[in-house]
């Protein structure tokens, strides 16, 4: 690109835009591979043990990885019943 | 103790055989007993990217199912005292390649004393390119810098983290990402991902960059792999490809724009 065009703005860049497509769909599609790997079996094994405590519906307890650039999160949620102890 | 090393690229025409072909050559040059074997069964075209497409007698289908002795099958490169080509059936259908069948094949090869069996994957995510992978001990993922070369590796770096053997055993294979058809003026341009992106993207280390060159179809048509075209771009950052490979440290070469007199940077052109 010559000078003239870059200080005109001739050109729009379109490798930023193939970049930033990639980064969504690559991120979306990544999660979904690894996402139904070992989250039901391990959702699964959750209700067991915690059934094992407390009376526990497999509704209640809802496992979730979520990504954000580097960082991985794994949200495990349990909703209580209202009367735990036994 | 040999290496199972497998180019692959998940989509097509981004230059697995031709890196196959050079990186197979570099390797027997730097005097590593070498094989190349074309996964590709019913679209062979290894042969013709090696030179050696009328002596094909016997082929990879052949050994499998016992119809040939693997040395009947073997071609000796032409370039190369310690390389041989194993090409790939052109009629049969993909179903033939067994992983029983592969897996015999490749002891047997190491048994001969090869010290680099490099697989060359047809394109996809289908039996042959996954009987590619399996084995691999280390990949090269051939990737251009295009949304959907891009998209692809990294699928196929999906499948060898998840469906090689060595996944199955806990272990992981290296991965390393190979840009090909790289052309610094258009990404200076902001017409082309740089490899920067493209190493951003997949998250895999860099093992080279190829640039984008007529030397490819030149040496294509010649029946000679590209890195036996000296003094080319191609060829001289295929052995570095080779040399990284081998635990060398070699800058990367052939990725700026050679500097243009001022006039030409003021008008283009």
């Amino acid at each position: 690109m010559s000078i003239i065009e870059y200080l005109f703005g001739t050109r729009k860049k379109t490798a930023n835009v193939a970049r930033e497509r990639l980064q969504i769909i690559l991120a979306h599609e990544r999660a979904g591979r690894t996402g139904p790997d070992y989250l039901p079996q391990l959702q699964k094994e959750l209700v067991e043990v915690i059934s094992k405590y407390v009376a526990v519906n497999p509704d209640d307890i809802k496992v979730q990885l979520d990504r954000k650039d580097e960082l991985e999160v794994l949200e495990v949620n349990i909703v209580l019943p209202e009367h735990t102890r036994r | 103790m040999a290496k199972i090393i497998v180019v692959t690229s998940g989509k097509g025409g981004v230059g697995k055989t031709t890196t196959s072909a050079s990186f197979a050559s570099g390797l027997a040059l730097r005097g590593y007993k070498t094989v190349v074997i074309d996964f590709d069964v019913g679209l062979r075209n290894l042969d013709l990217i090696m030179g050696c497409e009328r002596r094909v007698v016997y082929d990879f289908v052949n050994v499998i199912q016992g119809e040939a002795q693997l040395r009947q099958a073997l071609i000796k490169d032409k370039h190369c005292d310690n390389l041989y080509v194993l090409p790939a059936s052109q009629t049969r259908d993909k179903d033939a390649l067994t992983r029983e069948g592969v897996s015999k094949v490749i002891d047997e090869l190491i048994h001969d004393g090869f010290e680099y069996i490099v697989c060359d994957s047809p394109a996809g995510i289908e039996t042959g390119a996954l009987m590619a992978l399996y084995f691999a001990d280390e990949a090269i993922v051939v990737t251009n810098p295009e949304v959907s070369s891009v998209r692809d590796s990294d699928r196929i770096i999906g499948i060898l983290d998840a469906k090689s053997k060595k996944a199955e055993a806990g272990e992981s294979v290296k991965t390393h990402l190979l840009i090909t058809r790289y052309n610094p003026k258009r990404v200076e341009g902001g017409d082309m991902l740089s490899l920067d992106d493209v190493q951003h993207l997949l998250r895999i280390p860099l093992i080279g960059v190829i640039p984008e060159s007529e030397t490819v179809l030149q040496a294509s048509n010649d029946g000679t792999p590209a890195i036996h075209l000296h003094n080319t771009d191609v060829s001289e950052a295929y052995k570095d490809v080779v040399s990284r490979l081998l635990g060398e440290q070699k800058p990367l070469r052939f990725i700026e724009v050679p500097k243009q007199p001022f006039w030409k940077r003021l008008f283009g052109g």
